[in-house]
């Protein structure tokens, strides 16, 4: 293993604990770096955060560089960006990784722009491939494959000339690795240099809203459309759902209604879910719907036009109204257990 | 001294109402069936802006990048409020990824001169990226506040703003020179206005009229009063003083490698019976496999 070059993955920390998704890039990158044989290693900032980083080492990171900083306990765009930067220009990674969260997003674009490198959006997949360009040839080149243009295409994205080759995800579309307690990682502290004048946002006060609900590590899923939003149809999907032992979920119209909280929404703008049973019940399934639910293992759609799009993605289709069809399921199940 | 805005507005293509495909076999967008729009998340930046006008008093320029077409977007604005509006168009422009895009609208920010506010969308529906504002923001050397849902306070000095993250909202506080971008969520851009849209009729007309090299163009010899803007500005690579090589494809380190039509597999949808004894054996089915229990 070539122990100079690594796949870097910048660790999101919220002051209480690391999100989900830097553990899901780090257990990617363990993937990537494997090919690449090279090693794994993180960049984490905060205060008093150490005993946090233990644990990405359980999924694969070797070795994290850790800025330590009162200053820090808060996120402020520049001196993030900055420390990023710092920590990229002085180990060099040859890939680095950002969820592509709200932090995410405001820092990796700044990091790229001061290292004038690639970045590529809200990657679905990321592969080690060639590309070959004039007369030459990328070996060992990173392939970024993103959805763009609202859903409708998906491109390989390639910056082989970039080193090095950034990229974002969305939370929950890599898979989380299986933790191996007996991996450590090695923590290496790094002082934050910055003048305080780089600190230009004061944060005034911080409003923690509590999921309501938890689709991502949901087995089953009973989700509601606009066919079954009003009060009669989505009681029946509630009570589908917890009949079953699922949660529910929702399309954005029904959310943005208001009879459902916004951590309900599946889709492009709302929750990528993988449950082994999606149920889609008066959902049309239109592109920004599907793309967070069409990995499901399996899919029942329920809907009374039988030309709705959601049947061709679906495995299961009932045609009908879901007032009449969904007693009849929890009958069916009711009378089996 | 009164605040100083700049609002940066994409045409876009209307993404959401696509019927055919968005990229023909070459791998070049398919603009027949994609209508044109303004970017959905730059109205709110606008809207936002005129709101802070209001409140606090100030000018506000827009500036678009794109193709001479792209000129309506700032028409609109125009309609909208906007005081002042710049097309930034030239062939050295094409092909260009956030990184050159961002890079183009710094050089354009600061032919401009002094400014406080800059706005962005927070997202722009058909590149998706998300990515020009940030970097637009580091290139100027600035700070940023990405998110904004709200603006709590603002005067001439600093602005307090709600932002959504993650798990919630941020009341966070910055002085001016500042990038901020706007959510869907900010507000309800209002209507054009129908004495704007008089005033501002011409402008475009006469503009489709003229070349599209630094064209200056008056309101039908109409002596203008001086709050209706005279002609639209055009800016190319040299106006605005930019490195041909860090603009447009030489200067866009990603590179489309291939492009694929999301096409929807028809699987082998198994029809379910709408009848007490279909629904029953379906049920059956799914707990024999074990996907219920
Ligand atoms: C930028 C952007 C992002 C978006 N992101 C998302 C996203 O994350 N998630 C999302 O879901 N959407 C998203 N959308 C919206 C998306 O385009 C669709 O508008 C939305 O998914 C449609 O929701 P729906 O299927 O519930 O409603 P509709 O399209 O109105 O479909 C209702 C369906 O119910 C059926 N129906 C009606 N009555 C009954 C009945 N009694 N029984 C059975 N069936 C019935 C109808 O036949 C119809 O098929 C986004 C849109 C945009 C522009
Ligand atoms: C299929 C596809 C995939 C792509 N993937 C990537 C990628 O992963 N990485 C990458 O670097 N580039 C990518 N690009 C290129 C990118 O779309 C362009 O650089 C585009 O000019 C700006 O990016 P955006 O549309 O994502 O804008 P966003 O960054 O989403 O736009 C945010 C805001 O910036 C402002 N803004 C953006 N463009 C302009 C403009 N031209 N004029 C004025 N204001 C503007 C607006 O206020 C807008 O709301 C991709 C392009 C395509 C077609």
């Amino acid at each position: 293993m070539d122990i100079s070059k690594s796949v870097m993955v910048f660790i999101e920390h919220n002051g209480e604990k690391i999100a989900e998704v830097s553990l899901e890039l780090i257990s990617e990158a363990t993937k990537l770096a494997q090919k690449l044989n090279v090693s794994v290693t993180a960049v984490a900032m905060g205060y008093n955060i150490q005993s946090d980083l233990e644990m990405l080492g359980h999924y694969g990171c070797k070795k994290v560089y850790y800025l330590n900083d009162k200053r820090l306990k808060h996120f402020s765009s520049i001196p993030y960006a900055k420390n990023v930067c710092d920590v990229v220009g002085r180990f060099k990674p040859q890939i680095v990784l950002f969820g592509a969260t709200v932090m995410g997003r405001d820092i990796a674009p700044r990091v790229a722009s001061q290292l004038k490198c690639g970045l590529t959006a809200d990657c679905t997949e990321l592969k080690i491939g060639e590309h070959q360009m004039g007369k030459k040839l990328y070996k060992d080149t990173l392939l970024q494959i993103r959805p763009a243009f609202g859903g409708n295409i998906i491109a390989t994205i390639v910056s082989p000339e970039s080193v090095p080759s950034m990229a974002t995800v969305r939370e929950g579309v890599m898979k989380l690795g299986v933790a191996d307690h007996s991996k450590a990682v090695k923590i290496e502290k790094l002082s934050c240099k910055l003048p305080d004048e780089d600190f230009m946002t004061e944060v005034l006060d911080i409003i923690r809203e509590e999921k309501s609900v938890d689709l991502k590590g949901a087995q089953i899923i009973v989700s509601a459309g606009m066919g079954a939003s009003d009060e009669q149809a989505l009681g029946l999907v509630k009570y589908l759902a917890s009949t079953l032992g699922g949660v529910v979920g929702g399309s954005r119209p029904v959310v943005d209604s208001g009879v459902l909280a916004k951590d309900h929404q599946v889709g492009q703008t709302g929750v990528t879910v993988r449950p082994n049973l999606y149920i889609a019940c008066g959902i049309s399934g239109q592109i920004q719907h599907r793309a967070g639910m069409s990995d499901a293992k399996r899919i029942v759609a329920i809907n009374s036009d039988p030309n709705a799009p959601i049947f061709s993605i679906a495995h299961y289709g009932i045609v009908g109204d879901v007032n009449n069809i969904i007693p009849k399921m929890i009958k069916a199940y009711k009378e089996k257990v | 001294m009164s605040l100083k805005m700049i609002v940066t507005v994409k045409q876009v293509p209307d993404t959401h109402n696509i019927v055919g495909d968005a990229m023909k076999p070459d791998g070049t967008v398919n603009r027949a069936v994609l209508p044109t729009i303004f970017n959905p998340e730059d109205l709110n930046a606008l809207e936002e802006a005129l709101s802070i006008k209001e409140t606090v008093g100030g000018s506000i320029t827009v500036i678009t990048m794109g193709p001479p077409k792209a000129v309506e977007v700032l028409k609109e604005s125009l309609y909208r409020g906007a005081d002042d509006v710049v097309l930034i168009s030239d062939r050295k422009f094409a092909g260009a990824d956030t990184l050159a895009t961002s890079y183009a609208l710094k050089c354009a920010i600061e032919k401009l001169g002094d400014y406080d506010l800059v706005l962005c969308g927070r997202q722009a529906i058909d590149g998706d990226t998300a990515q020009v504002g940030p970097q637009i923001a580091e290139k100027l050397g600035i700070n940023q506040i990405t998110g904004l849902v709200s603006v709590l306070a603002a005067s001439k000095k600093s602005i307090t703003i709600k932002r959504q993250v993650d798990d919630g909202f941020e009341i966070v506080r910055s002085k001016y020179p500042l990038l901020v971008t706007v959510n869907s969520t900010a507000n309800e851009p209002r209507s054009p206005r129908a004495k704007r849209v008089m005033a501002y009729k011409n402008i475009d007309r006469k503009f489709c009229d003229e070349s599209y090299v630094e064209s200056y163009l008056g309101t039908d010899g109409a002596q203008p009063s001086p709050s209706i803007l005279s002609h639209i500005r055009e800016w190319n690579v040299e106006s605005i003083g930019a490195d041909a090589l860090q603009c447009g494809l030489s200067g866009s380190p990603t590179k489309v490698k291939k492009v694929q039509n999301i096409v929807l597999t028809t699987s082998d949808v198994k029809q379910v019976p709408n009848t007490d004894v279909g629904i029953s054996e379906f049920m059956r089915e799914l707990m024999d496999e074990h996907i219920i229990g």
